[in-house]
């Protein structure tokens, strides 16, 4: 069985974001860019799933500009067998919208026939949290979103996976192909070792476009302006309960 | 000139001890520890000139209070009250105690005053009347200090920086950073980062310690391998002298040529000569892309090897070359929380990291796999993990900026900080764990690039016959090598008598004739640095 495991590059996690001074989006020239967390955690379940022996081969695929390959190293630097790189050259007015990515996610699944398709539950510049939910309704198939935890059965053909949800965990059990959304707790993706970095030099990506798979990536979507919060004043220590009352009273009048 | 003037009012460092890393993880605040068993003799505050009795630092010390000195009156704090205010002049116990002991709870000084002066206007003010008064004095800025330098001895009065902490300028342009010596090390880090450039030191302390304390004591740190010491980044300084003159050498020229250099004299001197006030540095140009891996060595040839290669393939972009023992690690892992072993599978005795820094991120990665690819074909190296987001690379320096924060929740740690020439760096540890046999733990860790080995000795509690193995064996040893007893942490309290082992009797004279003429009364951090004899 193959398991499909889609990553996006995105603004490192530790990186403070700033907003570009014309406000058209956030600022990305020269600044530090990694696989999204979520999809680290996707690749490293899919390779344990590989090393327990319920899959042969992991699959990485991803949408990006020529710089995305980057990310495609390091999925296959931690392991992945091969990877697919969709080539899309980002515009900040019309950025790629999960609906879209679901669709090229879908087009790429059924080139590929994976027993399973694994996302990271959310890419942390959009914070979305659609785009598997979406392509498992593109296909048809069933879906677990933020797992936390992934047994596969390979005989039966079946995926139970525990859910972290607002009341707890959740158990629920997929005839695959499904789709699999990661969530923190999952697992603790693996350093990409030196062999493994060899190793990945001689592995293949395969360059697609949006057109060859078929897929329409209008948008319908504009985006008009990008701001940062507003500044969040400093604090105020007072001396006495007498001077909280006083302020509380004729400054911020909720007394 | 293209200056950016900004009176910026820094957040000020707690006065308990915080290290902040990526992710921000908040360490409890260290209370001093009050280990009654350790802790001998009597002494009571007013009582000061009693014998202090140790039962740490040297063996062989035992120094007096120098009967010289007056000891404090009440007209003296109500002097001070007048020119700092009432919010300068601390006397609460709870903040004198933490201020009277040092970071590792090894030196516990007596006293019963802690000074905040806001300017060097009231740093004069304090100096010239406790010259008057021949009150002995500490100046103290983040007491993050390894050797006993920052706190009392006896009850010497606490002059703190924390109060003088603004940012006076940036210019951009030049990169050249001017501040009080208050300001805390990771903040101005923060503050040059946003302006696009770094700081030339970093160090594990970051989170606490104060530049001028950095610059007192010629901190070395993590980056001192590409961009050298602080003598040379240092621009110019400000330094209020013990009779409260205030030697203004606050330039920010690069090239000047007239005179003697005095700022040198301060960098360095750990505030026995003067009290430094206000510096001006230089801050390289920050680079956008960074790479750090984690590599593990058979042995300690191996690392040495690395380290040449290192030089020759990396370069130009190599910024950190620091290497631990598994002991390291196995304390890492154990007391610190939140760290990944990057390489779990590793069984080796070595493990190095190595960071670089340039301009163009998919050039220095192609170069570093390159050279780590190469140095695993050549046998340098047994396996190894490149950092693949900043995270990852915040847990490799965590591990490593961790080692001394972790030897402390051990118990007792003897910290030596020696230079040594790279070929014999390891054996002075393999002679020390020879020595102790199991009674004590034994690592070995450092800036291998710069040749300067932390050796960490480690016990549950301090004990004079664990210190009897180590001293003075591990100082005549590097005194044979040729190399320094304190490469980058100073003297202090705990090497003030052992200069000799590392400097010539005609330099040590001369050390003293200065600090003689500079400070006649003696009143700066005394007992420290310099051995009594030649003061």
């Amino acid at each position: 069985m193959k398991i499909l495991v889609a990553v996006k590059r995105v603004v490192d996690y530790a990186v403070k974001v700033r907003v570009k001074p014309d406000r058209t989006g956030v600022e990305t020239a020269n600044v530090k860019m990694s696989m999204n967390p979520f999809c680290e955690i996707a690749v490293e379940e899919a390779l344990r799933l590989r090393e327990a022996g319920a899959a042969a081969e992991v699959v990485a695929a991803t949408i990006g500009p020529a710089q995305s390959a980057d990310t495609l190293r390091t999925a296959l630097a931690m392991g992945a067998d091969r990877a697919v790189h969709v080539l899309h050259d980002p515009d900040p007015a019309r950025p790629l919208l999960p609906l879209v990515v679901a669709k090229i996610l879908r087009a790429v699944a059924l080139q590929e026939k994976p027993g399973l398709v694994i996302l990271g539950k959310q890419a942390i510049d959009d914070d979305c949290n659609q785009t598997g939910q979406m392509l498992a309704g593109l296909l048809q198939w069933p879906q677990g979103t933020f797992a936390s935890k992934v047994l596969l059965d390979k005989e039966k053909q079946k995926a139970t996976v525990e859910r972290e949800v607002d009341g707890g965990i959740e158990t629920i059990c997929l005839k695959l192909p499904a789709v699999i959304t990661t969530d923190l707790r999952l697992n603790q993706p693996r350093y990409a070792t030196l062999p493994n970095i060899m190793k990945a030099k001689s592995k293949v990506i395969k360059k697609v476009t949006p057109e060859d798979l078929n897929v329409d990536i209008r948008s319908d979507m504009e985006v008009t302006e990008v701001n940062e919060q507003p500044k969040r004043k400093a604090g105020v220590i007072l001396s006495s309960v007498d001077e909280l009352l006083d302020k509380l009273k004729n400054e911020a009048r909720v007394l | 000139m293209p200056h950016t003037q900004h009176e910026f009012a820094n957040r000020t460092a707690n006065s308990c001890r915080r290290f902040h890393w990526i992710p921000s993880v908040q360490h409890s605040p260290c209370r001093p520890r009050i280990n009654v068993e350790t802790y001998e003799g009597q002494y009571s505050a007013n009582k000061a000139s009693e014998v202090q009795k140790r039962t740490f630092g040297s063996a062989a010390t035992q120094i007096q209070r120098n009967p010289a000195y007056s000891e404090l009156t009440s007209d003296d704090v109500s002097y001070f009250k007048s020119i700092l205010g009432d919010n300068g002049v601390i006397q609460d116990e709870d903040r004198i105690t933490v201020a009277n002991v040092d970071w590792m709870g090894k030196y516990r000084g007596a006293s019963q005053l802690l000074l905040l002066p806001k300017s060097s206007v009231e740093v004069s003010k304090i100096l010239s009347y406790c010259n008057t008064r021949r009150l002995a004095v500490v100046p103290q800025g983040g007491n993050t200090g390894l050797v006993g330098g920052s706190v009392p001895v006896y009850d010497e009065v606490i002059v703190s920086l924390a109060g003088m902490n603004k940012i006076i300028s940036f210019d951009n342009v030049n990169g050249i950073l001017t501040c009080e010596a208050g300001c805390v090390l990771e903040n101005l880090s923060t503050f040059v980062e946003n302006e696009g450039c770094i700081m030339p030191l970093d160090l594990g302390a970051k989170g606490s310690c104060h530049i001028g304390g950095n610059i007192s004591t010629n901190a070395g740190g993590l980056r001192f391998i590409r961009y050298g010491s602080l003598h040379g980044n240092v621009l110019g300084l400000e330094a209020v002298l013990a009779d409260g003159t205030i030697l203004d050498m606050l330039t920010t020229l690069r090239k000047d040529n007239t005179g003697y250099d005095l700022k040198h004299l301060f960098i360095g001197s750990e505030g026995s000569l003067g009290v430094v006030t206000k510096i001006s540095v230089l801050t390289p140009a920050k680079l956008p892309s960074t790479n750090v891996a984690f590599l593990s060595c058979n042995d300690y040839t191996s690392c040495q090897k690395l380290l040449l290669a290192a030089r020759r393939n990396l370069g130009e972009i190599l910024s950190a070359f620091e290497f631990m023992d598994n002991n390291c690690i196995d304390l890492a892992m154990r007391h610190l929380e939140g760290v990944q072993n990057p390489l779990p599978a590793s069984q080796t005795k070595f493990y190095v990291l190595i960071e670089t820094t340039g301009s163009d991120e998919s050039y220095d990665k192609t170069k570093l796999e390159a050279f780590l690819l190469r140095s695993m074909e050549d046998g340098l190296v047994t396996d190894g993990v490149i950092a693949q987001d900043i995270s990852q690379a915040s847990n490799f320096w965590r591990i490593r900026e961790g080692i001394s924060e972790a030897s402390v929740k051990v118990g007792a740690v003897h910290k030596y900080d020696l230079s040594i020439p790279v070929e014999k760096l390891y054996d002075i540890v393999e002679e020390m764990r020879s020595r102790l046999g199991g009674k004590a733990e034994v690592l070995g860790y450092g800036h291998l690039g710069d040749g300067n080995l932390h050796l960490n000795i480690l016990s549950s509690k301090y004990d004079n016959n664990i210190l009897a193995q180590i001293e003075p064996f591990v100082y005549e040893w590097t005194s044979a090598q040729r190399g320094s007893i304190s490469a980058e942490h100073g003297l202090g309290l705990m090497k003030a008598e052992k200069i000799h082992f590392s400097k010539s009797p005609e330099a040590v004279q001369l050390m003293g004739s200065i600090k003689k003429l500079l400070d006649p009364n003696l009143i700066l951090n005394p007992y420290k640095v310099l051995p009594q004899s030649v003061l």
